[in-house]
């Protein structure tokens, strides 16, 4: 395959991924690697430097929206930003010395629990757990704007969200995603913060623990500006349109088919990984 | 603060962009007939593999490097974002956060110039 023709169908897909990834809230770069590996034949490291530079892409736009509504906790991000450097530090040295099997095996399970968590909903349970002195004494308690005012709220749990986030943070060096799932996971069930506020405050996140992996990937030439180029272009394309269709689209039939995309893709790595093809 | 965060992020995503698209528009009108090959992984024989370099490279008008840079520029969006963050805690003189911003920034420049 020429290289024009690779990038063109590179940024095509990367654009349908980008695009389904904003409608159904999911992000785009978790289809990105599997999709490169699978469908390309990209080795998998290429694939995961490709796919975390689209993520800072996607992140660093929908952030910038969302920090001037005034949703998203800067504390909170900050604070949660020490677990997630750490932890893609971690994953990033972790990376070198994991097989690339390992690695696909890893993806095909966390893509079949992020297709699980999209099937299952939401449905947070009622017993609240006590808010956290720990919450007080970090000043992470904050406010969030809903018409008339502002709804004042407080975290729970601050310890166990910080440790979570540390997982994050190593499944986004190793794996080269947003890992949205997991941090969306340690503030909505852990925390207990309002969904408006960890879905914003997480989206804020993403892009400073993929750049803290970014940084160590490019050092290892996992970034080759002839893969990494079609995928952020598309991938940011297809975020944008898909942030003005949200309004639009039928989110319910685009997030079942995002979710067998994600299944088929989950299973493909599997395969790839146990039969050692990566 | 949080429209100056807000501008920042935009900006850098947006500036990133267009070197991007300069540099792959390049690229591809140079090296578009060019067998593409990736299904082996050579990235430790590449030059490209630090700032400095693609920012010389990019300097020489090479396509590569300009997508390279590009990329180094969309990277450091989310350092400078921090980077802001710390002169914001700075100057409401918030001593624990100050401490945590620039733990978090110290970790992205050593990732990044490491």
């Amino acid at each position: 395959m020429s290289l024009a023709l690779f990038a063109l169908l590179v940024a095509a897909g990367s654009f349908g991924a980008g695009l389904l990834g904003a409608v159904t809230g999911l992000g785009g770069g978790i289809v990105v690697v599997p999709m490169l590996t699978v469908l390309f034949h990209v080795d998998i490291r290429y694939a995961i430097g490709a796919s975390l530079v689209s993520v800072i892409a996607t992140s660093s736009g929908a952030a910038s929206a969302y920090v001037r509504e005034g949703y998203t906790n800067v504390r909170i991000g900050i604070f949660l930003e020490v677990a997630t450097t750490v932890g893609a530090l971690v994953g990033a040295a972790l990376a070198n010395v994991v097989p690339t099997s390992a690695l696909a095996i890893l993806f095909g399970l966390v893509l079949l629990y992020s297709a699980y968590r999209s099937l299952r909903g939401d449905s947070a349970t009622a017993d609240v757990p006590p808010p956290d002195p720990l919450g007080e004494r970090l000043r992470l308690n904050g406010s969030y704007p809903e018409a008339p005012g502002r709804i004042p709220y407080v975290v729970h749990r601050v310890r166990l969200g910080f440790g979570v986030m540390l997982f994050a943070g190593i499944l986004s060096a190793l794996l080269g995603i947003g890992s949205g799932v997991v941090k969306v996971l340690a503030m909505d069930r852990a925390m207990r913060l309002p969904f408006k506020v960890s879905t914003t405050t997480s989206n804020f996140m993403i892009g400073v623990t993929a750049a803290a992996s970014a940084g160590v990937y490019l050092h290892r030439g996992y970034i080759d500006p002839s893969i990494a180029f079609p995928v952020m272009l598309g991938v940011l394309a297809g975020a944008v349109l898909g942030a003005r269709l949200l309004a639009a689209a039928d989110a319910v039939w685009l997030r079942r088919i995002f979710t067998a995309v994600v299944c088929v893709l989950a299973v493909e790595m599997l395969y790839k990984g146990l039969t050692r093809g990566v | 603060m949080e429209q100056v965060i807000g501008r920042l992020l935009q900006t850098g995503v947006v500036l990133a962009s267009i070197v991007v698209i300069l540099g792959g528009t390049l690229l591809l009108a140079r090296h578009g007939a060019e067998a593409s090959a990736f299904s082996v992984f050579r990235g430790d024989a590449s030059p490209l593999r630090s700032v400095r370099a693609a920012l010389a490279g990019a300097v020489r008008g090479d396509p590569r490097a300009i997508v390279q840079f590009g990329l180094v520029l969309l990277i450091a969006t989310p350092v400078a974002r921090v980077a802001l963050t710390l002169a914001a805690f700075a100057a409401q003189r918030d001593r624990l956060y100050i401490a945590m911003t620039a733990l978090v920034l110290i970790l992205l420049l050593f990732g990044l110039f490491s």
